[in-house]
This record gives structure tokens, C-alpha cells and sequence, in this order.
């Protein structure tokens, strides 16, 4: 039986109305939590890149029949691997989720600086990296007979991820206007954030094989500075890259 | 409440607004009628600072685009045919994200109100993937008028909607529009334009080719009016 609406009251201007900008992190948190809400209730994006990324791990796995020493010194470069594919999987799904739907207009008609929006997303999309680390984690740990639960790595780990979806983010927002936005997304992002991987895959590598501080040392300030770097370009040039 | 002069909109070679003025006073209904092509939702986007002018000056609220866009945003509710909703969540979850990103304190009861308003309070907690196309766009009008809004955009409201959705699309419309709200509507149902719009302005390739209000027309000469502005633009 069809559901009758209620008859409709009318309409009245709400003078006591309290509706002013809001503030910079109250604008970033609400568009986090508007993702996750989503993501949690669709599971389309963790679903796949999670799937995506335990295959990458098993096809590596019986593809590289290694014994325990040599599986310890490609740790870095297959973790790295996983996390920039399905990363990048993630940042499609994440931005064409706003561009479809036509709510990338709704956040832009919002009366914020237009970089509260590349700072929800680039949250969110961290996160959900995040999420499918701290599931991938364990799962390596035991296929590889590696121990990947260790501080330093773990902050290795977030430092890359920060970078990673700090450009994806710039980048997915300016391919996602094209129609090749599957495609331009990676051709586009790889060679950018190949001076990030590069820099996480050296300190990754230098913490699981013991080595000195000075030795990890560049490539970790490297690291850094590309997060910095990358993020307040992304703040400056953001709203040109959504604005028509 | 708008000024536009002199605006010219270029995407690369090609020209979509050549020199356009236009005028709004305050609580009027201005319906943008015009072909395909003719520039409508491009001039709508620049109002709603979703793109920037080439040229030309635009003012909307007394505050200037692109410049005083936050400005300009925070007094504008705007309705395209896509709802700018998102269907994984409920409807209730639509309105509090808006509300939050347009800053509104103790938003609850307002979002009880305009849920009233569009008579959907009831499917409150139902997720957006699950309503009708005619649903989705009385909710689109729910989250453009949640922050108050003193100037409405339309852009084609009615693209998709049956008979039945349009008709109660019309009687959000004019209730919009009865609070003093100053509108631009877009669309091709001249008939629908007819009975809401106190103004009818025709674009045609770029720039406004004739204007009149409401009290000037006779009730069936909408239709001569506007092919009579295209032909004499040809």
C-alpha cells in the first residue's frame, strides 16, 4: 500500500536562525565523519581496496618462493607496493563518489575556504589507508614471517600514507572533471609521488634490516619535507583545481 | 539583490556568455528561460560560484564574485536537476552534514522544519538511494533552504519528475518563493514558469534577448513572447 505524506505545513522564515561560517576543523571533521558514515554503511571502498590488497600480498607471496631472509629484505617494497595501488584505488572511488552524484557542487556551494574540502577528503582518504594497513598488517606478518608490529615502522607508515594522500587527493580532485579519470589518475599521480615512495620504501627498509639512524636519516627528512611541501601546495592551489 | 554587467564566460576558444546584464530587486521570481546551449546553467554557475567569470561584474547579495564567494554562498541556496545528496545516507544524515558545513547551531528542529516543509519528515530516517527521483528532489529543496537562504537558484527543478512530483514540486516552489526568498529559476516548461515566475528573462546565445514581468503579459503569451525573442535574435 503506497505510504501517504503527511499534508505539507507551511513554510516559515526562521528569523532566530543561527547560521554563520563554520569553523575551519568543525567544516573538515564534518566531511570525515560524512565518509565514513557512508563508507561504513555502502563498504564499497574498503571492501576493494582490501581485497586488492590481500591479493597483491598472496600472488607475491607464491610468486616469490623466498626463504625467510630474503622475504625480510623485500618486506619494504612489496608493503610499499600494496599500499600505493590500493591507495590509489581508494582515491578514485573516493572522489567520483562527490563528482557523480553531483555532491562535489553541494561541498562547493558550502560557505568555507575551499581547502576545508581537500582537507576532509585528504582525511578521510588517509584513514581508510590507514584502515586497510592496520588489516594488512597482521596478514603479512604471518604469510612472510615478518614482525611488521613495531613503532618506528608504524610511523613510517603514516608519514607515507600522509604524503600519498595528500597528493592523491589534489590529484583525484583535478582527474575526476575527466572522463579517462580511471586511467589519468595513476599515470598522473606515480610519477610525483615516486620521490615519496622511494624516500618510504629506503626507511622502511633501513628500520626492518637494523640499520643506523644516520643512515635513515635523509631519506626520513625526505619524507617529511614532501609531506610539508605537498600539503601546503594543496592548500594554496586546491580551489583552482575545483573551481571551473 | 544580483548585478551582473558586462559578463563574459569563455571556456578556451569558445564564448558561452557574451556581454550579459542582468538584474534582480529583491523577493522577485525570475524565470531564465532559453534553448539548449544558450548559457543558462553556465550563468547559473558563476552566480553560485561554482565557476568564475572571464569578464564582467557580478554581484550577488551586495558582495562581489569571485572575491566575496564565502560571502556569497552563505546567502544562496541552490537546486540543480542531480540533488547534490548522497544516497548512502539517510535523509536526516543529508541535512546535518549541510548543516554543519553552513555552520547552523541547534540545527535539529530546523531540519524537523523544512523536512515538514517538503513533507518527507516521515521517511526522515530512510536512506536516499530509496527514495523516488521526486523525493530526492523535495529533499534537494530541504538542504538548499536549510541555512535560510535571501536568494534561490534553479536550475531546470523539474528535469526528470512525473506529473505528480512536478506538482508538488510546485507547491514547494511557490512556497519558497510566498517568504520573500529572491529566485532565478532555469527552465523549459514555459507553463510551470508561467504560474510561478514574476519576471521571465530569455538568454540566447549568451546574452539576454528580452525581459518582461508577469503583470505585462497576457496569461497565454508567454509562449508567442518567447519564440518572438528568439526569432528577432535570429
Amino acid at each position: 500500500m503506497k505510504k501517504q505524506s503527511p499534508p505539507h505545513p507551511p513554510l516559515t522564515i526562521n528569523n532566530s536562525l543561527s547560521s554563520n561560517h563554520p569553523s575551519f576543523l568543525k567544516a573538515v571533521f564534518a566531511i570525515l565523519q560524512k565518509d565514513i558514515s557512508a563508507e561504513f554503511r555502502s563498504r564499497e571502498l574498503l571492501s576493494a581496496m582490501l581485497v586488492f590488497s590481500l591479493l597483491v600480498i598472496l600472488i607475491f607471496n607464491f610468486a616469490l618462493e623466498l626463504d625467510v631472509k630474503v622475504r625480510q629484505s623485500i618486506t619494504a617494497g612489496v608493503l610499499w607496493t600494496t599500499f600505493a595501488f590500493a591507495g590509489t584505488l581508494g582515491l578514485n572511488r573516493s572522489m567520483a563518489v562527490e563528482k557523480d552524484r553531483g555532491c562535489l557542487d553541494g561541498l562547493l556551494l558550502a560557505p568555507v575556504d575551499r581547502s576545508v574540502i581537500f582537507f576532509g577528503k585528504m582525511l578521510s582518504n588517509l584513514t581508510f589507508m590507514l584502515i586497510v594497513t592496520i588489516i594488512i598488517l597482521p596478514v603479512y606478518s604471518v604469510l612472510y614471517n615478518v614482525n611488521l608490529f613495531r613503532l618506528d615502522l608504524l610511523g613510517v607508515i603514516l608519514l607515507g600514507s600522509i604524503g600519498y594522500s595528500a597528493v592523491g587527493t589534489l590529484i583525484a580532485a583535478m582527474t575526476v572533471q575527466t572522463r579517462t579519470r580511471d586511467v589519468l589518475l595513476p599515470v598522473l599521480l606515480f610519477p610525483i609521488v615516486i620521490s615519496l615512495l622511494i624516500a618510504a620504501l629506503k626507511v622502511s627498509n633501513g628500520l626492518l634490516n637494523g640499520a643506523e639512524f644516520s643512515e635513515i636519516s635523509a631519506p626520513l627528512n625526505l619524507l617529511i619535507a614532501y609531506d610539508v611541501i605537498f600539503i601546503s601546495i594543496a592548500f594554496m592551489v586546491f580551489d583552482y583545481v575545483v573551481e571551473e | 539583490m544580483i548585478q551582473v554587467n558586462k559578463l563574459i564566460k569563455r571556456f578556451g576558444l569558445k564564448t558561452i556568455l557574451r556581454g550579459l546584464n542582468f538584474n534582480v530587486q529583491p523577493g522577485e521570481f525570475v524565470a531564465l528561460l532559453g534553448p539548449n546551449g544558450s548559457g543558462k546553467t553556465t550563468f547559473l554557475r558563476i552566480l553560485a560560484s561554482l565557476s568564475r567569470p572571464s569578464l564582467g561584474e557580478v554581484k550577488v547579495a551586495g558582495y562581489k564574485l569571485p572575491n566575496e564567494s564565502a560571502q556569497v554562498r552563505a546567502r544562496l541556496g541552490v537546486v540543480s536537476h542531480l540533488p547534490l545528496l548522497y544516497p548512502d545516507l539517510t535523509a536526516e544524515e543529508n541535512l546535518q552534514f549541510y548543516a554543519r558545513m553552513y555552520g547552523i547551531t541547534n540545527y535539529e528542529s530546523r531540519i524537523t522544519q523544512v523536512l515538514q516543509m517538503v513533507g518527507l519528515e516521515h521517511r526522515r530516517k530512510d536512506i536516499v538511494s530509496a527514495f523516488s527521483r521526486g523525493m530526492q528532489q523535495r529533499l534537494a529543496i530541504a538542504r538548499a533552504v536549510l541555512h535560510n537562504p535571501e536568494v534561490m537558484l534553479f536550475d531546470e527543478p523539474y528535469t526528470g519528475l512525473d506529473q505528480d512530483a512536478s506538482e508538488m514540486l510546485d507547491g514547494v516552489l511557490k512556497s519558497v518563493a510566498a517568504e520573500g526568498r529572491t529566485v532565478v529559476m532555469t527552465s523549459h516548461d514555459l507553463v510551470r514558469a508561467e504560474n510561478l515566475a514574476t519576471r521571465f528573462d530569455v538568454l540566447s546565445r549568451g546574452v539576454i534577448v528580452a525581459s518582461a514581468a508577469s503583470k505585462d503579459l497576457r496569461k497565454t503569451n508567454l509562449l508567442s513572447f518567447y519564440k518572438k525573442a528568439l526569432q528577432v535574435e535570429a
